[in-house]
């Protein structure tokens, strides 16, 4: 029997937006600047795949190579800045009940999953498909997919290169926080993948809530590691990492 | 060795007289026949650095690329490409596409997922979205490459050393690819995540990126096109590079006429995920031919 905990946002404040995503099915929405959006795995290591775009112009989106060179990580965890093909900020993890989220296993696909699992998942869902008809409703197609964030996935680089999904770290009621630092368009898959670990063999709903942060910017969320209020990514569009 | 785009600035220095059409048109042709340290070498087979073992007339393409600069070129399935790093400075950033088909182009992601190898290597399949093997990396005596940070934006440039724009003095990655993208008809949002060869990265146990610099002078990596391609290379310093200054080194890039991988081929056979790519891409090439 699945557990489910619909839980509640991670950042409190007025909610201006609560949806409940079905298992396998795809999500979209605009997050104004100064919003935060708070997904929830309802059920536990349940991957929620998720491509942001500038909503004024997708041409600028989500990049992994970006966001992983400007903070020196692979890894996203609290305070992770979002970024975008251009280098610039789209949104910034304020909250992460998770010791770290993944943007390197990118997202499933059909034509993966022949190579991953055999020709006979061919007709497997996959978020692709959902990348593609829900990207279809704001006019994006093949050319504006790109690698992808995983929430609640857990890909592991080991020391000689291994990589791969394995078991979760998640479980039902564990959250993410992302506040938008422009209006962009958050356009999520539930990933239906039953092949690999990645939803623990049970695709499970997700919710999706945007709030608009109540009280001063110095409030806290509950997160493993530093707890965060207007100190990470606050100075994001200035800063340089040397490391 | 020029080390800097600036460097390779043209000369204004020489003597012009242009004052009629005639002296123009002579001053013009007078130019001709001089060579300088990056540039196409037309035909092919006229390069002075012909890779060891290559006849010169199965060359398609050769050409030094500057430091700071890039290169396009749409080359046909079979084709080798070897990219040289002469001075050990180099770092060819690489994006590719399908020719005539660029919704089908490199997916980082799954190039590092489906072969369960983040760090790149001889044999490694580079794969597009669509389940199929764009390239394949068939020599590799480097062994300093990522997959993970891609290339520099103007904004990170600016921050790192004053100036990312493409006519600048240290121009970024990612706006040569725009502007080399445009040369193919394409745009900002026909590109995706890039490689980039002769300059290492590691992940550490925490997920730290560790810049392990370049293996040396005279390192080589050459690459089969398993699928007619559009191939963007920009020759800029890898992003995590240390160095204050905009560093990086002449990249050289050859082509000839090869063939594809198949059966019998150690890449072919070196797994399932890779043998069921190889199938994927001969499968779908041999419906449209
Ligand atoms: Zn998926």
């Amino acid at each position: 029997m699945t557990v489910l905990d619909w839980s509640h946002p991670l950042v409190p404040g007025a909610v201006t937006r609560d949806d409940r995503v079905a298992p396998r099915a795809s999500w979209s929405a605009v997050v104004p600047a100064g919003q935060v959006l708070t997904i929830v795995d309802v059920g536990g290591n349940q991957s929620a795949d998720c491509l942001i775009f500038d909503a004024a112009d997708p041409a600028e989106r989500y990049s992994v190579p970006d966001t992983i060179t400007w903070q020196g990580n692979a890894y996203v965890r609290t305070g992770t800045v979002l970024r975008s093909n251009l280098g610039a900020p789209l949104m910034t993890v304020v909250g992460n009940e998770l010791d770290r989220q993944d943007t390197i296993g990118g997202a499933c696909s059909k034509a993966s999953n022949t190579l991953r699992y055999g020709h006979h998942t061919a007709f497997h869902h996959a978020c692709r498909e959902n990348f593609l008809s829900e990207g279809a409703k704001h006019g994006l197609g093949a050319r504006d997919l790109v690698s992808n964030l995983n929430w609640f996935m857990n890909v592991p680089v080991e020391a000689d290169g291994s990589l791969g999904i394995v078991d979760g770290m998640s479980a039902p009621g564990k959250r993410v926080a992302l506040r938008a630092e422009r209006d962009v368009l958050v356009v999520v898959s539930n990933c239906p993948q039953m092949n690999n670990p990645c939803n623990a063999f049970d695709c499970t709903p997700l919710r999706m809530i945007v709030t608009v942060p109540a009280g001063p910017a110095d409030d806290t969320v509950g997160t493993v590691g530093d707890p965060v209020g207007d100190t990470a990514g606050t100075d994001a569009t200035t800063e340089y990492p040397t490391a | 060795m020029p080390t800097t785009a600036e460097q390779h600035q043209p000369d204004h220095q020489t003597e012009h007289q242009t004052d009629t059409v005639s002296a123009a048109r002579q001053d013009a042709r007078a130019q001709g026949g001089r060579t300088a340290d990056a540039m196409p070498y037309v035909p092919a087979s006229s390069s002075p650095y012909i890779p060891g073992g290559v006849p010169a007339e199965a060359l398609t393409w050769a050409q030094t690329v500057a430091p700071g600069g890039y290169t396009h070129r749409v080359v046909a399935r079979g084709t080798r490409i070897r990219l040289d790093d002469p001075t050990g400075d180099a770092c060819a950033h690489l994006f590719l596409l399908r020719a005539g088909a660029p919704y089908e182009r490199l997916n980082v992601a799954d190039t590092v997922k489906v072969p369960w190898q983040a760090y790149l290597g001889a044999g490694h399949p580079l794969l597009s979205g669509d389940g199929r093997v764009l390239a394949t990396v068939a020599l590799d005596s480097s062994g300093r490459h990522d997959a993970f940070c891609g290339t520099s934006s103007e904004l990170w440039n600016a921050a790192k050393y004053g100036d990312g724009r493409p006519e600048g003095p240290s121009p970024s990655g990612q706006s040569l690819f725009t502007v080399a993208a445009a040369h193919q008809g394409l745009t900002q949002r026909d590109l995706g995540p890039s490689i980039s060869f002769f300059q290492g990265v590691r992940i550490g146990a925490d997920g730290a990126t560790d810049w392990t610099g370049s293996a040396g002078a005279g390192t080589a990596v050459e690459l089969i096109a398993e699928l007619p391609l559009i191939v963007l290379i920009a020759n800029v310093p890898h992003p995590l590079d240390p160095r204050e200054q905009y560093v990086v080194g002449p990249l050289r890039v050859h082509a000839w006429r090869s063939t594809p991988t198949g059966p019998g081929d150690p890449a072919f056979a070196a797994s399932p995920e890779r043998t069921r790519a190889y199938l994927n891409t001969i499968d779908d090439w041999e419906s449209r031919a």
